[in-house]
């Protein structure tokens, strides 16, 4: 029995994690175009999990966590790194089994590896979502999330999602044993011209963290935000959903901006963060009214 | 007789949650077959984190049809209680029921009858309702299910005498119901397809040899007499982590020990910080050198029998353990460039709480507060107090601190130490949240304790300010816990401590009352005692309170003790019958009896003994001697019981004489209660 070659740099982990989940049926969906926080964000995760309209998906989502940079200097962090993720509703009975075979895929061998699901309770309070779930461990290492949303937008859903993110600067550190995120292949080493992850991303890295941290115009990041946050309601008001919760988008990660300039003392946090949650909820009920009308239809 | 074998597979149950559930379920079947009239010898329950099992030995085959009646209310009684008869008795109206003539009246009657048959055919029902009622701490649906369970369910084996039972759980939402069969699975990883199983034994010995140990017990023992060997073949110890062993006997099915190396370089960072990345973070075992100091060895285990033996397990906990401490290694090196007091105005910036303003005033107010309590605290080096109360913070704004929030206070006491702060208050800085709960060790260096006490009086009093009080339910402060530490910080070095005078509030001062109450309660010593104690009122030293709880506990204990309280109980009795017939009499009788009215040599004798008495009370109640004061007490034994055989108090005649003697047993009655309130103990 001949196995598919194990993936031998970064965009071969990506690729093969894609071929792997379009063979479970998912349709394979780009990133969406927009800076958002993590994969969740994606409308094919967050407002597809809502209504009871059977959604498989599985996607790259290139995501910024502002605080998180480290100028490029932190061998493990980045303000933007890639999540893979692959939501299947409602949750099929054999869903930890497609996803055991994602790592046979990706080349870990289950007979010479210890996997592990480790409890972890997933919330996203900018979200109002929460899910249960596990860290997946692979020799004590996190290699994915594994979670089974059961709210959305404050809202219980109809059908249960499983989501699978794999972080994947992280499991592909493990699976080419780098210790730096910057010495990781992007492409095949034997190319023409092999490159690290370093060679396509460190400058940015760099530069991103300048902006975030130092230089990053507060006082229109703030405009920004009111902007958006009146753009949401007023597309709300007309009833439609997907540009209000584009705007919905565009204030948390502008939010968390701000938080990296450091500007939002620790009490307001808090309310930033809860103003986000009402744009995710009404987002998300209007998104709802949708497919129910849908399905009635 | 026979045998019930039950197995419940679902996706993997957090480890925390596997022992209770089995025991729910137990009880939960336990109790609805009782209910159902089906009795047992014997149930076991056992989890691993994919299963709940559950045997239950020597159940009937079948039970014989019953026929139960139960007595209602009077006809004609009010519906209230027909409507509750109707419910107890699962009648749906009063046709159901009879009406009968029992001589004292028409009564309602219901006729319940339980029919038997074969015992396979009640436990469905039984499994179900267990299933339903079982008390996950948090559970979740899946697929389109409308059920909940801890995770996804994925089958169950119900066998009664051999026998699959007839039944199902249906999840809901149109998803396939989950058939009873007699089919599980063995490991994950480790075993492939589907095992048939015939009974409780069976199904042992199947798992077993599907690389699954039911017995979390069996579990335990496999990994400490595994992990125990690995130490000893590499010439180190185990730390025994009795809490690190029930969640790691909760995360295999199959366990594995194997043994890691920790990298040499990383072995000069502080074993604390190697410690909580080793145990919190990755769930492995430390192993410590004969002179007790940390190995460079851990014991990780695997849920896998690997085809290579492990090796590669190994380098992979070994790799992640590397990259977790290279972090730490690299935060240790950069913080101790930064000295303690160079952080102190980071601390500005980060709130405490939003209506207590910033660490940083908070760390005034704790200086404040270490500088006075430290007045009490004998051997007590103030100059040291300011210093460690000032720094005591500053770690929480280092880089270690901020990835690993468990050690704050033992790396500010680290990196005192790398700057040759005196040791006492690096210790001071490193002790000073502690006692963190009942099994922690409480401060007892001189500088230790009085940062220690500050830092815990500082959070009462300002959450107490603004009006953030615990709840029965919530605490979120952790204010309880903060009391208790200070109470045992106090008792514990025997302070001398006026607490009152650290704060303003009353109910403060209560609140560390219930608290004594509660822990004293906890270690045995009378409520009575304690109450009698508490409610003389106004006393906030708390190491005087216990001094007297003791006493009066040990005087009760001896035979003039028991008697005396007879004596007094009797004494206030009478006092208290009179002043309810007379609102006036207490004034009247305050202060002592006269002496020239006194007429029966009893009440003479009474009279003197309180003299003498008094005389040796009042000083040992004064120099703090509560035993001594007690001790004086016995003497008014006798006087006082030949006082009641022969003395007549309510003289109706003679108004004087009468208020005269009541005055004498008053005085009883106050001399006794300026030790304790004995009318609250219970005789």
């Amino acid at each position: 029995m001949s196995k598919p070659s194990k993936p031998q740099c970064f965009q071969d982990l990506i690729l093969t994690l894609q071929d792997y989940w379009a063979r479970q049926g998912c349709v394979i969906l780009q990133p969406y175009d927009m800076e958002m926080g993590a994969g969740t964000f994606h409308t094919a995760t967050t407002l597809r999990a809502l209504g009871p309209r059977p959604w498989y998906a599985a996607y790259v989502q290139p995501s910024r966590r502002p605080k998180d940079g480290r100028y490029g200097d932190n061998p493990m962090r980045l303000q933007h790194y890639y999540q893979f993720q692959a939501i299947l509703k409602p949750s099929p009975a054999d869903i930890l089994e497609r996803y055991l075979g994602s790592l046979e895929a990706i080349g870990i061998d289950t007979g010479l590896h210890d996997i592990r699901f480790v409890e972890d309770d997933w919330e996203s309070p900018t979200l109002g979502a929460w899910g249960l779930g596990w860290e997946v461990w692979c020799d004590g290492s996190e290699i994915s999330q594994f979670t089974y949303f059961q709210q959305v937008g404050g809202i219980e859903v109809d059908l249960v999602s499983g989501e699978i993110t794999y972080g994947l600067e992280r499991l592909a550190m493990y699976l080419f044993d780098k210790k730096s995120i910057f010495e990781l292949p992007f492409n095949s080493p034997s190319s023409q011209v092999p490159l690290t992850y370093g060679d396509v991303y460190l400058q940015n890295e760099r530069e991103q963290s300048a902006y975030n941290f130092e230089h990053a115009d507060t006082d229109m990041l703030f405009r920004h935000f009111a902007d958006a946050e009146k753009e949401c309601a007023r597309m709300l008001e007309r009833k439609l959903p997907l540009p209000a919760y584009e705007q919905c988008i565009k204030a948390s990660h502008t939010f968390n901006l701000l938080d990296a300039r450091g500007v939002i003392s620790v009490t307001e946090r808090q309310s930033y963060i809860l103003r986000v949650r009402d744009l995710a909820k009404a987002c998300c009920e209007a998104w709802l009214a949708t497919q129910m009308a849908k399905a009635a239809a | 007789m026979a045998e019930l074998l039950l197995e419940i597979l679902s996706e993997e149950i957090p480890a925390r949650m596997q022992t209770r559930a089995a025991e729910d379920l137990k009880r939960l079947v336990g109790d609805g077959l009782k209910a159902a009239g089906l009795s047992f010898t014997q149930a076991r329950a056992f989890a691993t984190p994919r299963r709940l099992a559950l045997v239950v030995d020597g159940l009937p085959v079948a039970r014989a049809d019953v026929s139960e009646e139960k007595r209602g209310p009077r006809v004609g009684a009010p519906d209230q209680a027909i409507q509750g008869f109707l419910k107890g008795a699962g009648l749906g109206s009063l046709d159901q029921a009879e009406k009968r003539d029992t001589g004292k009246g028409e009564f309602w009657f219901a006729v319940v009858k339980k029919t038997g048959g074969p015992t396979a055919e009640a436990l469905p029902g039984v499994i179900e309702a267990a299933m339903k009622a079982l008390p996950w701490p948090k559970s979740m649906k899946w697929g389109s299910s409308t059920m909940q369970w801890v995770r996804p369910l994925q089958g169950i084996v119900a066998l009664f005498d051999g026998k699959t039972l007839g039944g199902e759980i249906d999840p809901g939402g149109g998803m396939a119901p989950v058939k009873f069969g007699d089919a599980t699975r063995g490991h994950r990883f480790l075993s492939k397809g589907e095992i048939k199983v015939a009974s409780f034994d069976d199904y042992m010995a199947k798992l077993h040899a599907a690389h699954v140990v039911l017995d979390p017990v069996a579990r335990k023992k496999t990994i400490m007499d595994g992990a125990r060997r690995l130490a000893r073949e590499a010439q180190v110890a185990l730390k025994d982590d009795e809490g690190l062993l029930e969640e790691v006997a909760g995360l295999v099915e199959w366990p594995v020990p194997l043994l890691g190396t920790i990298d040499a370089q990383f072995m000069d960072v502080p074993a604390e910080v190697l410690i909580v990345s080793m145990r919190t973070h990755l769930r492995q075992f430390v192993t410590t050198k004969p002179d007790g100091t940390l190995a460079n060895r851990f014991v990780v285990v695997a849920n896998n029998a690997a085809r290579d033996g492990g090796k590669v397990i190994v380098e992979g906990n070994e790799r992640v353990l590397r990259s977790r401490l290279s972090d730490a290694k690299f935060f240790w090196d950069q913080d101790r460039k930064v000295r303690l007091e160079d952080r102190l105005p980071v601390l500005k910036g980060v709130v405490f709480h939003a209506k207590l303003g910033t660490q940083a005033d908070r760390v005034q107010r704790i200086a404040a507060l270490a500088t006075a309590v430290a007045e009490h605290v004998p051997g007590c080096d103030k100059t040291q107090v300011m210093m460690a109360a000032e720094l005591c913070k500053a770690d929480l704004v280092s880089g270690m601190v901020g990835e690993f929030p468990e050690l704050q206070g033992v790396m500010g006491r680290y990196y005192a130490l790398a700057e040759k702060l005196p040791a006492s208050v690096a210790d001071a800085i490193g002790d000073h949240y502690a006692p963190a709960g009942p099994n922690d060790r409480c401060p007892s260096a001189p500088v230790s304790v009085a940062v220690a006490l500050a830092d815990k009086l500082e959070a009462l009093a300002s959450f107490w300010s603004i009006g953030e009080k615990p709840t029965g339910s919530r605490d979120p402060y952790g204010l309880r816990r903060a009391a208790l530490g200070v109470i045992r910080i106090v008792v514990e070095n025997k302070l001398r401590l006026p607490l009152r005078k650290f704060f303003t509030a009353d109910d403060l001062m209560d609140f560390f009352a219930e608290r004594l109450k509660v822990q004293m309660r906890e270690k045995g010593v009378r409520h009575d005692v304690v109450d009698a104690v508490f409610a003389l009122g106004g006393e906030d030293d708390l190491v005087r309170l216990l001094a007297r709880v003791e006493a009066v506990q040990s005087f009760l204990a001896t035979e003039h003790g028991k008697n005396l309280l007879t004596a007094y109980g009797r004494a206030a009795n009478i006092v208290r019958a009179e002043e309810k017939k007379d609102k006036a009499l207490g004034t009247k009788i305050a202060g002592a009896p006269n002496a020239a009215r006194l007429e029966q040599s009893e009440e003479k004798a009474v009279a003197s003994a309180l003299d003498e008495i008094e005389k040796t009370v009042k000083p040992a109640l004064a120099r703090e001697d509560f035993a001594g004061a007690m001790t004086a007490f016995a003497g008014l034994r006798a006087p006082i019981d030949s006082f009641f055989d022969k003395v007549t108090v309510n003289v109706t005649d003679k108004p004087d004489l009468r208020l005269n003697r009541l005055k004498l047993l008053n005085r009883i009655r106050a001399t006794m209660d300026s030790v304790a309130d004995f009318s609250r103990i219970e005789g």
